[in-house]
């Protein structure tokens, strides 16, 4: 176990959104956590990354509570991917991807040429570095979110945290995303948590999948377990069907 | 290596980038109306230091006593202005996130004209005028920031709200004194408020030069930091940043130089603004890039539109009108012909 989760509650003013939330991260895994739009798994990824503080709870990052780290320290253990978004500034994508040194950069340093060397290799582990000297800015929605990524890797953080890292993304930027993911959790011996909308997503490339909704997670299990007509109706409200091919399963929503 | 191979050829355009505003003090300082050659500058120049240095008593001729006390002080004031005004343009875009920002975003330049009318108008503090501005230039952003906090965040979007309510504020109080003056001393806080260097002294400028240095100093140090904070405020944080503390260091830094520029030379708009946009096009959005070249094309634009000011016409020029003059068209022509391209 890499990250645990304790009795976490989160609410912004009086509106509750998470309440009494367990969870464990087990060593080489991704978690993926799934739920309707507004169950909190957003929220949830934030509070574990302590970019929002927990009103109760806490998470433990190799044993070590978290609330008793300072900021440097959660940086170099979770490395955040956030939504993808378009900064406001053009840098290019070297640069982008040198500002996940940052939790080992002092308030008047710059990047050594190690710390170059650390991003140039991020950027070949996703297989990008073809466009390390392109600006940020110009690049399509699934590249930037492999620029992210690779930011991510560049703090040298054994935890991944994703959020919702297949958002606005086509068919085959979505597989190309997760398959990169996957694959360097695997090859690197590091492990995620990741939100997703699409239960088939999750199937597919999550190890393990959290269900959450109603402020606390409603059922944990591996992806044969989670992925039934009865979970999924449950979580969404929603009749489903679950066709089988080859051993693999496929989610359809009937139509309302 | 792959992203700095070309850095190679551009070490020599920095380097000249960096002599630019030193060359044109010489130059501009055989503008007006005695012409002095460059090399007569340069010769003086040397003269004055040698003096300086070993004590001798030179005589000085009428074309030092030029050089020396009109030209010189000026071009070096607006050589620092542009300079603090260029970086803390840029300083600022970055906090805010937003590369159309200007220096005066918090409201200093309102407040240090309430600062200044106040001194000109009643006659507060002896009427030191540069002391008032300064003072109301802090105030202003202080003002704007305390208002802009919410339970220990200070969210970007308050502060620019907060930033146009104290703006709003401090413009009303200074319509105020206008109307209380009589019309001498209107003139004066209008002709203040336009900005020039006409009343640049030595004295002056061994007064903002100290804290304009460090301000810049500091900055530039922290031009990393400042990258990061251009992210937005979630993701600095995943980084390991502490937000606001490191937003409220380089504020207080930006504004303490822009309070400083602006209490010796009056409200200066566009070069803020323009100068870092234009370093952002033409070489790297790399906040270690963009604040030492804003700082000396800053410098190098400031002391370029003082000469024009003072020498172009037979009358001075208010220098904020020239800034403008020029700035706003080269400003129309880049964001049609290239901006479209990086910024949509």
């Amino acid at each position: 176990m890499v990250l645990k989760v304790e009795r976490l509650s989160f609410g912004y003013g009086k509106r509750i959104v998470l309440n009494g939330i367990e969870l464990e991260l087990k060593d080489g895994e991704i978690l993926v956590l799934l739920g309707p739009n507004g169950c909190g798994k957003t929220t949830l990824l934030k509070c574990i990354n302590r970019i929002l503080k927990p009103s109760e709870g806490a998470v433990f990052i190799d044993g070590k509570n978290y609330l008793e780290m300072n900021e440097r320290e959660i940086a170099r253990s979770l490395g955040y991917v956030p939504q993808d978004h378009k900064p406001p500034f053009p840098y290019k994508v070297l640069d982008f991807v040198l500002l996940g040194r940052s939790p080992y950069l002092g308030i008047f340093s710059s990047p050594s040429e190690k710390d170059r060397s650390i991003a140039i290799e991020s950027l070949k582990a996703v297989g990008i570095e073809h466009l390390a000297n392109r600006p940020y800015t110009e690049l399509s929605g699934g590249e930037r979110q492999l620029v992210l990524l690779a930011r991510a890797l560049a703090t040298n953080a054994k935890i991944l945290l994703l959020d919702e890292p297949t958002a606005h993304l086509d068919f085959r930027n979505t597989h190309r995303i997760l398959a990169a993911v996957r694959r360097i959790v695997k090859e690197r011996n590091l492990s995620a948590i990741m939100t997703l909308h699409d239960p088939n997503l999750a199937y597919r490339y999550a190890d393990r999948i959290a269900v959450i909704g109603n402020e606390r997670v409603l059922k944990v299990g591996n992806p044969e377990e989670i992925i039934t007509e009865e979970v999924l109706k449950e979580v969404y409200g929603l009749d489903v069907i679950i066709l089988s091919l080859d051993g693999i399963k496929f989610v359809v929503a009937e139509v309302i | 290596m792959i992203a700095y191979k070309h850095l190679l050829i551009r070490i020599p355009i920095f380097g000249l980038i960096f002599l630019l505003p030193f060359i044109l003090a010489v130059i501009s300082a055989g503008i007006g109306y005695l012409k002095i050659s460059p090399e007569d500058v340069a010769k003086s120049i040397l003269k004055q230091i040698n003096s300086m240095i070993f004590g001798l008593n030179e005589e000085m001729s009428t074309a030092d006593v030029v050089i020396f006390q009109i030209r010189l002080p000026r071009i070096v004031l607006a050589g620092i202005v542009g300079c603090s005004l260029a970086v803390s343009g840029a300083v600022l875009q970055s906090l805010f996130k937003n590369p159309l920002v200007e220096p005066y975003i918090l409201g200093i330049s309102s407040g240090a004209a309430f600062g200044a009318a106040l001194a000109i108008g009643f006659g507060f503090l002896g009427g030191s005028v540069q002391l008032l501005a300064f003072i109301f230039g802090i105030i202003s952003v202080f003002l704007a920031y305390s208002m802009a906090k919410v339970g220990g965040e200070v969210p970007v979007v308050n502060l620019v709200l907060a930033g146009i309510i104290v703006s709003a504020l401090f413009t009303a109080l200074t319509s105020l004194v206008k109307f209380f003056v009589d019309p001498h001393q209107l003139a004066g806080i209008v002709y203040w408020i336009m900005g020039s260097f006409s009343y640049a002294t030595w004295s002056n400028i061994a007064i903002v030069t100290p804290p304009i240095l460090i301000c810049l100093l500091l900055i530039t140090a922290m031009s990393w930091r400042l990258n990061v904070l251009s992210l937005s405020d979630e993701e600095a944080k995943a980084l390991g940043v502490n937000v606001n503390r490191d937003r409220f260091t380089v504020l207080c830094l930006a504004t303490l130089m822009t309070s400083c520029a602006v209490s010796v030379s009056g409200i200066i708009g566009w070069v803020g603004l323009l100068i870092p946009h234009i370093v952002r096009l033409a070489f790297s959005s790399d906040n270690r890039v963009v604040i030492p070249v804003s700082a000396s094309l800053g410098a190098s634009f400031m002391i370029l539109a003082d000469d024009i000011a003072r020498s172009a016409f037979s009358f001075e020029l208010p220098i904020s009108v020239l800034t403008t003059v020029l700035g706003a068209p080269v400003f129309m022509i880049l964001v049609r012909k290239r901006a479209r391209r990086v910024w949509s």
